[in-house]
């Protein structure tokens, strides 16, 4: 934004007096668009849903209970979202928990380890799954996926770790270990095309340096190419998790519909997003309001997320000597 | 730099909020392809009548095929005609129709008192129901070895609150003499998306257990105290099918269509019946119908299957152009006197005679205010 370019010398001057100003406003307008979306969404939404905080107080955040009344002017249910909340997050944290490793691995893979030839289908291959719609997603896991390859190996774990409260079965037909492994798949391309991206960054000169030492491709990999990449990797662990914790079809499908709190992964649930997505088209009007805090409390959860992200960020940067943006 | 900064770290915020609100208005949007239907069905028609007008009308999901295919029909045979309806839900359909932006609305479920003054009150004249067909829920299971299953309403309310776990219970077991029950735990679906079928069901229970109606009560979304929710019909009969075992509740139409195993279920005369077309529209034979036709099917008796209700049609008795009104009214007698046909064809039940009077003055209402 700070230096301009000099002008290409054939450019007429009075034509320059015109296009350079315009187009810098054109970008300006760009820009600016999509705060002032962001803060009309958040200024309507929450005043929407400022009368069900209000009515709630804080047990919207930590009860379990959500009876939604029938009036058109006033709150008169209980409207409290502690088991979409947890649902949001446990299913969010499989998918991240089993995305991250396979998306780096693949970057790994084709930056540091597969000749041209392989890696460019491979490319392709991984960012068309990028563009496969959620409910393809959501479906194939229902009547495929799920039942065909999840199942036996919930039922595994289930059987030799069920004293674990976590892993407690028996295993329900849909739950958030279903949800959050179709979640994984969901978000592996987009986890993968950015750690890629931040993996061919890696200066040359310091992995050959690495290699003239006599290290291995794993040592390369290990502490050249990871350490350096670490801020990216993080950011890009970001953005996969705000697709995590706001997806809304896939999930719905998937996840169960449970209307009371389960511990275990095993068992169903219930996400912000899929709540809202289920429960939209018929809900009276209070309903409505309650649904639209709960989108509230997504935007919220996932700003508290991306925030605590970059704090984490910074302090690896510092640790490591680095600036980061 | 700071002004970028601000970028990067909002983009993802706001894509993660775009996400969730695209999803939401995506069920809100209309639905071009069916304006194109209607209006193309008209162009094509030879015949020729002095009806004239765009209808536009909105809610239920449930009768939406039914509708969509009486308006293909109608306006075929009138092609002066355009309707349109858009099926947003039946919590849409009343707020759209309260707040005058459709000429009609549909609903599963009969406006509630607060609901009925607030749309009166914005017409400024009486808005009537019409009830145009009926829908039935039919009980899925899945049990390996076992092809009929008789129920009962406490029974069944008993295993949907998970008070009865085991398919062997000594409840069930009274109502299927000489059907061998496995000792093999029940698995609860229901729907995870609120909807009319819910309503319809936990209605059904509400009413005939006093357990359910203090623990659960009825909606269309409740909190329910065991099983495995599915989205939509499909949902739910996955989640049927995918445990030996299961049970769940359906549309009676998707359960037709997909031949699903349903059990029979005890009414109040103590027939056990099976749900089908004919039983359901036995339903409402007997029922005491309230001279505004806002009712529940309940306490169904003699041939009658025990699960059912009615689908409406919102109008106003005033305000609308006369156009309009002859036309919607030329509809609904088309569909109440002449429609039985598409909608058996449909797996939706016809009202009965009875009520088919009923609906018919109620028709003849619209705009009689001018």
């Amino acid at each position: 934004m700070s230096s301009v370019p000099a002008a290409a010398p054939l450019t007429g001057k009075r034509r320059r007096s015109i296009a350079d100003p315009a187009f810098r406003w054109s970008l300006v307008v760009a820009s600016a668009l999509v705060l002032i979306v962001l803060a009309l969404m958040i200024g309507s939404t929450t005043f929407d849903a400022i009368p069900v905080f209000v009515s709630q107080g804080f047990s919207f955040l930590t009860g379990t209970t959500w009876d939604p009344g029938f009036s058109r002017t006033e709150i008169t249910g209980t409207y409290q979202a502690g088991v979409f909340i947890y649902g949001t997050l446990v299913t969010s944290f499989i998918a991240i928990l089993v995305a991250l490793p396979v998306a780096i691995g693949i970057g790994l893979f084709l930056t540091n380890v597969a000749s041209r030839r392989v890696a460019q289908p491979l490319i392709y291959v991984v960012e068309l799954l990028a563009a496969v719609p959620s409910v393809i997603y959501g479906l194939w896991g229902l009547h495929f996926f799920a039942p065909g390859v999840l199942r036996p190996a919930a039922d595994g774990i289930s059987d030799s770790f069920g004293a674990f409260p976590l892993f407690t079965g028996p295993v329900i037909s849909f739950n958030f270990f279903f949800a959050g492994i179709v979640l994984a798949i969901m978000i592996v391309p987009i986890i993968s095309a950015i750690v890629r991206e931040v993996f061919s960054a890696v200066p040359e000169a310091e992995r050959q340096a690495a290699y003239a030492m006599g290290a291995t491709r794993w040592e390369v990999m290990r502490s050249v190419v990871l350490p350096r990449s670490r801020p990216g990797i993080i950011g890009a662990t970001m953005l996969g998790l705000g697709r995590a914790l706001g997806e809304t079809i896939a999930v719905a499908l998937l996840i169960g519909g449970g209307t009371t709190l389960n511990l275990s992964i095993f068992q169903q649930g219930e996400s912000i997003a899929a709540k809202i997505v289920n429960t939209f088209q018929e809900s009276t009007p209070e309903g409505v309001d309650a649904l639209i805090a709960l989108g509230v409390t997504l935007f919220a959860l996932t700003i508290l997320i991306n925030v605590a992200a970059r704090l984490i960020v910074r302090r690896i940067g510092d640790v490591s000597g680095e600036a980061v943006a | 730099m700071s002004f970028n900064r601000l970028l990067v770290r909002a983009v993802p915020i706001a894509a993660a909020a775009t996400l969730v609100l695209a999803a939401c208005s995506s069920g809100n949007s209309p639905s071009e392809s069916q304006r194109a239907t209607s209006s193309s069905d008209a162009s094509q028609s030879g015949s020729v009548s002095e009806l004239s007008g765009d209808l536009l009308g909105a809610g239920a999901t449930f009768p939406d095929p039914v509708y969509q295919e009486w308006i293909g029909a109608f306006v075929g045979e009138n092609p002066g005609v355009t309707i349109t309806y858009e099926p947003i839900g039946s919590g849409g359909g009343v707020e759209q129709f309260t707040a005058q932006s459709t000429d009609f609305g549909g609903s599963d479920a009969f406006m509630s008192d607060e609901e009925l003054a607030a749309a009166e009150d914005a017409w400024g004249c009486d808005v009537v129901h019409i009830p145009t067909v009926f829908g039935a829920v039919a009980v899925a299971y899945n049990l390996e070895g076992v092809d009929s299953l008789t129920l009962d309403s406490a029974t069944l309310a008993s295993i949907f609150l998970g008070d009865v776990t085991q398919w062997n219970d000594p409840a069930i077991a009274d109502l299927n003499d000489g059907v061998s029950l496995p000792d093999e735990p029940i698995i609860v679906a229901h729907r995870s998306d609120g909807s009319g079928t819910t309503s319809i069901f936990t209605t059904y229970l509400d009413d005939e257990s006093n357990d359910w109606s203090s623990q659960v009560g009825k909606g269309k979304e409740v909190s329910w105290p065991v099983g495995v929710g599915g989205q939509g019909n499909d949902g739910v009969a996955a989640a049927i099918a995918q445990n030996d075992g299961g049970i769940g509740y359906v549309e009676l139409s998707y359960a037709l269509e997909n031949d699903l195993s349903t059990a029979a279920m005890v009414n109040a005369d103590g027939n056990a019946i099976e749900p089908s077309l004919e039983s359901t529209a036995a339903a409402a034979d007997g029922i005491d119908i309230p001279d505004d036709l806002r009712f529940n099917i309940l306490g169904v008796g003699s041939d009658g299957y025990p699960i059912a209700g009615a689908t409406w049609i919102l109008a106003p008795t005033c305000g609308m152009e006369a156009g309009k009104a002859d036309a919607l009214k030329a509809f609904l007698h088309w569909t109440l006197e002449d429609g039985d046909g598409i909608a058996q064809d449909l797996n939706y039940a016809p009202i009965g005679d009875a009520l088919q009077a009923q609906s018919l003055a109620n028709v003849d209402r619209i705009n009689e205010g001018g």
